[in-house]
């Protein structure tokens, strides 16, 4: 059992997602950062989909009613359990009555605590996500509520990351062009993929809106009918600044796509901040699966065992 | 394959359809009609491709998102303009009556850009029999076709941040009834009590393709 001392702004229990029902107009929602939540669960001997805490900002407050294990990956946060700093990024020790504390997400906008076992939360439609824009799924934390811990087996090994996985301010995003890049005018989309754009505030988990030079529409083309959306894509509205559609995304859009995110370069987006900047480069569809085959291969490689490593593995505290 | 969606015409096949890719996770394909979007999806789902996560119809178009480490999408895309499509789906379609209170907040903005009195937006929304096109946007959302084109409005300038709950609305050709509280711009005439999404039922929509609508003016 977890008790929640304060919820951070907005922090939801997420796993990667309930695919399967976007027939029926069910977003798959799901961690917007789906690689920090898998390495999260890796690192406490979870499988990848467990379902673990997205923080959004800043993170929650929670002490802990049991002994376990915990991992913080993604956006970097400040961490303290009983006022001692924590690192991120590798396994840690927490004990029964102690309280884990997660400040501002520094790097990055969005943080991921796994946690033994995972968050034990109802299924619903095969999912613990919370579905943000529809309301599907357990609500977001709020103070003073218990979260249910599923049990967990033996006390997993310390682990840590080979690498920092924080988030730098300025990124270069890969996509793969089309379908609908012939409503772009040529210069539009040279200047899509040729000058960088910043988030605005107004993102959220269904996508991360951008402000930047505007991608011209063809003018005259009678509108598109609604059709399904992929996590990824580049919508261009009317006013021409692209919005770059995430987990949580309406499975059903309008607007045209000009081009997709990559999958191996998605989290980038999620996890830019209004202060950065992300620079879109074109690389063929090829490409792209061997950039997803890359990017599951340093995940597969991307966790020490305890006490291997340059700078030593093991926890600080515990 | 360079992902732009040819013409139909220039690829020929039963299917009449033209696929462009969706980055390395999806393929889009292009049919001629909404009936092909769903005998397309149909045989899809029956093929129950590995990988396949999910088949998605549109107005005029099927997209197949997946695995792409564990079902070659380019395989699909150059395979699927030769398949052999089953037959329209027959006899599953149900007819629902749906109570609507006129109430909507645009209801009388609509009267006045459609220039017919609020009765008579009422009375033509409910007097004819509407089919289920396709689901989408949100969690039991169905584009309805069959409105009355005297009462074709555009969608608002500024979505609403928050459309309640059961909301009736129209928006260019289709009117629909909003499953539950999301952002919207589609201009909303009335509203119902009638649940459209039950994530605990099967299926957790009421309403499915192909299926027939009388929404009943209610007090």
């Amino acid at each position: 059992m977890i008790s929640v001392v304060r919820p951070g702004p907005l922090t939801t229990v997420q796993d990667l997602g309930r695919p399967g029902w976007a027939h029926l107009g069910v977003p798959r929602a799901g961690a917007v950062d789906p690689v920090s939540l898998r390495l999260a669960n890796r690192l406490v001997a979870n499988p990848d989909g467990a379902a673990a805490l997205e923080a959004t900002v800043a993170g929650p407050d929670l002490t802990f009613g049991v002994d376990t294990t915990i991992a913080l990956v993604g956006g970097h946060v400040e961490a303290s359990i009983d006022g001692a700093a924590v690192p991120t990024a590798q396994t840690l020790r927490i004990g029964a009555g102690q309280t884990l504390r997660m400040g501002q997400v520094r790097s990055g906008t969005r943080a991921y605590l796994a946690v033994a076992g995972g968050i034990d939360a109802p299924a619903v439609l095969g999912s613990s996500s919370r579905d943000t824009l529809s309301g599907i799924g357990p609500a977001p934390l709020q103070a003073g509520q218990r979260l249910g811990v599923a049990a967990a087996g033996i006390n997993p090994p310390g682990a840590r990351l080979r690498v920092d996985r924080s988030y730098s301010l300025d990124n270069e995003v890969r996509v793969v062009l089309g379908p609908r890049h012939d409503r772009a005018t040529s210069s539009g989309l040279a200047r899509l993929l040729g000058e960088g754009y910043t988030a605005t505030p107004s993102s959220d988990r269904t996508g991360t809106r951008l402000s930047g030079p505007t991608v011209e529409l063809v003018a005259g083309c009678p509108p598109l009918a609604s059709e399904a959306m992929v996590a990824g894509a580049v919508q261009v509205p009317p006013d021409g600044q692209p919005i770059v559609l995430l987990a949580n995304h309406a499975t059903h859009g309008g607007y045209p796509v000009v081009a997709v995110v990559v999958a191996a370069d998605l989290a980038l987006v999620g996890q830019s901040r209004p202060a950065g900047t992300i620079c879109f480069r074109q690389i063929s569809r090829q490409e792209a699966l061997a950039a997803l085959v890359a990017r599951e291969r340093e995940l597969d490689e991307a966790i020490l065992p305890r006490g291997q490593g340059a700078g030593g593995g093991s926890p600080r505290h515990g | 394959m360079n992902g732009r969606l040819a013409s139909s015409a220039g690829l020929a096949g039963p299917v009449s359809t033209a696929v462009a890719f969706l980055g390395e996770r999806a393929i889009l394909a292009q049919v001629d009609d909404l009936a092909t979007a769903h005998r397309l999806a149909a045989a899809l789902r029956g093929a129950a491709l590995a990988g396949v996560e999910d088949v998605v119809p549109g107005a005029g178009t099927v997209t197949v998102l997946a695995d792409p480490l564990v079902c070659d999408l380019a395989a699909l895309a150059t395979a699927l303009p030769t398949w052999e499509l089953p037959p329209p789906a027959a006899g599953s379609a149900r007819t629902h009556q749906i109570p609507v209170v006129y109430d909507g907040a645009d209801l009388d903005e609509v009267g006045a850009t459609c220039g017919l009195a609020t009765d008579e937006v009422v009375r033509r929304h409910t007097a004819v029999t509407y089919t289920v096109a396709f689901l989408g946007f949100s969690p039991g959302f169905a584009y309805l076709v069959g409105l009355d084109p005297a009462l074709t409005v555009p969608r608002r300038a500024t979505p609403r941040t928050t459309v309640p709950a059961g909301s009736v609305a129209i928006a260019d050709a289709h009117t629909a009834i909003y499953p539950q509280a999301t952002p919207g711009g589609w201009q909303l005439v009335g509203h119902t009590d009638t649940v459209l999404f039950d994530a605990g039922a099967d299926p957790p929509a009421l309403l499915a393709p192909a299926d027939r609508v009388r929404l009943v003016a209610a007090r």
